[in-house]
């Protein structure tokens, strides 16, 4: 059943786009070829380099907090009345690439998308990690981190409680739901394949650690009824709840008054521009994962080239912000807004504005020539590109509105030290081994997915 | 249930090659008259339920999503009323105390939260897991092969139609391959 080849006088055009999943797999060699790379496969030379790197990022990091917390925030470039600075910039950076994580494995779910199934597994752990990432600057920009938990609300001996109004406090629980809502959605779909490691791990220690993580999953049928349901139901929770995470991270802005914050095109443009800086770094992951571990079978280019139309149909809304932005506040004759606009395209940061312009809006056009599209490098460069496009976007609101504010007593310059570059490199350094970490322990496709695309044959899709 | 079934007897398994046979198979062990007896897929099967008869009280996640969303939702706008109108009530910017459309985001998310846990939860706890241990794993052919290429039926001894020489040619009968019995101990 699964080698079933079509009928020979099936008619030619049904294969002519390429399938999610090569053709000739069975149960047992999507298992065999996903497991290994866990269980058996020695660990490579360039896994261990790879690591190695990244984890001298993370003592980098490490350096770079320990003296925060010695010396406080006067480390960053940070005065007043920029406030805010790559730390904000950061964390809305990081919680915008989580975002395409959870709406390939919800989004995607819930719209019956097949193509989902090989890159859902490692973008639902990219989205844990960047949330790990974003979270962390927050509390770093606290200035004293060591208060933070003064934001939950909990019995306090001082009686008070937080100040539900304020879109930080929105923020915090946004963020955490989002990150425990993802770690459970990210943890219910690994457990049948942490039964399968269990049940083909080779040295002891590894079965009693991926059995004690896969509970007693036995594929009962019965089990795998109320999974289901309880899998569908996270799906349709988590996918209102991806929406809202961007848009509460919006009302940080738009809910203040400042000139370029104060807008209602908030919401719909950050979550677009999260989708799309998501889908970027799902590419940047995926070109060498698929690359190291020999897994064009499975992550074929149908997927690529799906994510690339992907980015640029979410690059589309982000440019349609872009205009929005620039003509609501030509077009409202506030000369606080125009100013602002004045600001970004002359100003001392029109640079940055320009660059941004580049990397977001043209740069991505290329991805309407197919050979662009079905290009592996091609791809892996302008998934970068557009990765630093979308921080500069930040970048651009947080900073160029700071700097020009309404009078010209407030008006000031905002330039980044090294402690600010040191965080931000550690922030993808801890990124990254955790990746690492994850693709050597954990199976980067889900491998229960895979099977049930083996039983229903490659051809059926869509 | 005969009296001289051996004790420790778990049930009896078989082993099928394809999602197809397993489907046919586990039809006709529930025309059979078998109660207590379940069907094993390295993967979620379209129709597995259905053939195994999978009833509304087998699954109750979605009464128990509905009743965590309904918690924390309630649960999250009152508890902020009460923290910002009754316990601690502060003038800000000269809004109303009970602002409650500046309450809603906390509400959502609180929503949302509960119902996923309650969600999780509730699925492992009908599921009766954690179950570190359970007596199929003591088959050989089952821990290698149940979760990666193969499909079985198990007929557990508890059912009172069970009878260990009927149970295992009814098995065979069936086209199953492998049929054994199953201790747990």
């Amino acid at each position: 059943m699964s080698m079933q080849k079509p009928p020979a006088d099936a008619p030619r055009l049904i294969r002519r786009i390429t399938p999610v999943i090569e053709p000739g797999h069975t149960y047992a060699s999507v298992t065999d070829k996903i497991a290994s790379i866990v269980l058996t496969r020695p660990t490579s030379k360039g896994w261990l380099a790879g690591f190695a790197f990244c984890f001298a990022i993370v003592m980098l990091l490490l350096v770079a907090v320990t003296y925060l917390f010695a010396k406080g925030v006067g480390i960053w470039g940070i005065n007043i009345p920029i406030g805010w600075g790559f730390a904000i910039v950061n964390f809305v950076w990081w919680i915008g690439i989580g975002h395409a994580g959870t709406l390939i494995s919800a989004i995607l779910f819930l719209l019956n998308q097949k193509w989902r199934t090989s890159i859902n597994r490692f973008a639902e752990a990219m989205t844990l990690f960047a949330v790990a990432c974003a979270g962390m600057f927050p509390l770093l920009h606290a200035g004293r981190p060591w208060y933070a938990y003064w934001m939950f609300p909990y019995p306090s001996t001082m009686g008070i409680w937080p100040q539900f109004r304020s879109p930080l406090i929105w923020d915090v629980f946004a963020v955490s739901t989002y990150g425990t809502v993802s770690l459970i959605f990210w943890f219910v779909g690994l457990i049948p394949d942490l039964a399968t490691l269990r049940d083909n791990a080779l040295q002891r220690p590894a079965r009693i650690i991926y059995g004690m993580l896969a509970m007693g999953w036995r594929n009962s049928g019965r089990h795998w009824h109320r999974y289901q349901s309880s899998y569908l139901l996270l799906a349709g929770l988590a996918t209102p709840l991806v929406l809202s995470v961007h848009t509460v991270v919006s009302f940080d802005f738009a809910i203040a008054i400042v000139p370029g914050w104060h807008t209602t095109i908030f919401p719909p443009y950050f979550v677009a521009g999260a989708i799309y800086s998501g889908f970027a770094m799902v590419l940047t992951i995926a070109i060498p994962l698929r690359k190291a571990y020999q897994l064009e079978d499975f992550i074929t280019m149908r997927h690529l080239e799906n994510m690339a139309k992907v980015m640029l149909a979410t690059g589309w809304i982000v440019a349609y912000g872009y205009f929005f932005e620039f003509f609501m506040s030509q077009y409202s004759g506030n000369k606080f807004d125009v100013y602002l606009d004045q600001m970004r395209h002359h100003g001392p940061y029109a640079p940055f504005y320009f660059a941004l312009i580049l990397c977001n809006i043209l740069s991505p056009q290329l991805l309407w020539i197919r050979k662009v599209r079905t290009s592996v490098p091609a791809l892996f460069i302008l998934s970068l590109v557009i990765n630093t496009g979308m921080w500069l976007e930040r970048f651009v609101i947080v900073v160029i509105s700071l700097t020009r504010d309404f009078v010209p007593s407030a008006w000031g310059r905002y330039s980044a030290t090294f402690w600010d570059y040191a965080t931000l490199l550690g922030s993808l350094g801890l990124f990254t081994a955790l990746l690492f970490l994850f693709v050597r322990g954990l199976p980067a496709i889900s491998i229960a997915e895979m099977r049930e695309l083996v039983a229903h044959g490659p051809e059926a899709e869509e | 249930m005969s009296a001289e079934l051996p004790i420790h007897l778990h049930g009896v398994v078989g082993e099928f090659e394809t999602p197809e046979q397993l489907l046919e198979a586990v039809r006709k062990v529930r025309d059979a008259g078998y109660k207590k007896f379940d069907a094993f897929s390295p993967f979620p099967l379209e129709g597995l339920s259905e053939a195994l008869g999978v009833g509304f009280w087998d699954n109750l996640v979605p009464q128990i999503t509905l009743l965590g969303g309904l918690v924390g939702g309630l649960g999250g706008f009152f508890f902020q009323w009460w923290a910002n109108v009754v316990s601690y009530p502060q003038n800000i910017a000269g809004r109303p105390l009970n602002s409650w459309p500046a309450f809603i985001p906390v509400t959502f998310e609180m929503t949302v939260l509960f119902a996923s846990i309650f969600s999780v939860l509730g699925m492992l706890a009908l599921n009766k897991l954690p179950q570190p241990h359970h007596a199929l794993f003591n088959s050989e052919r089952f821990f290698k092969h149940a979760s990666n290429d193969r499909f079985f039926v198990c007929i557990e001894a508890k059912d009172p139609k069970f009878s260990l020489a009927e149970s295992m040619q009814f098995l065979q009968k069936l086209q199953a391959q492998h049929v054994t019995e199953v201790y747990d101990e």
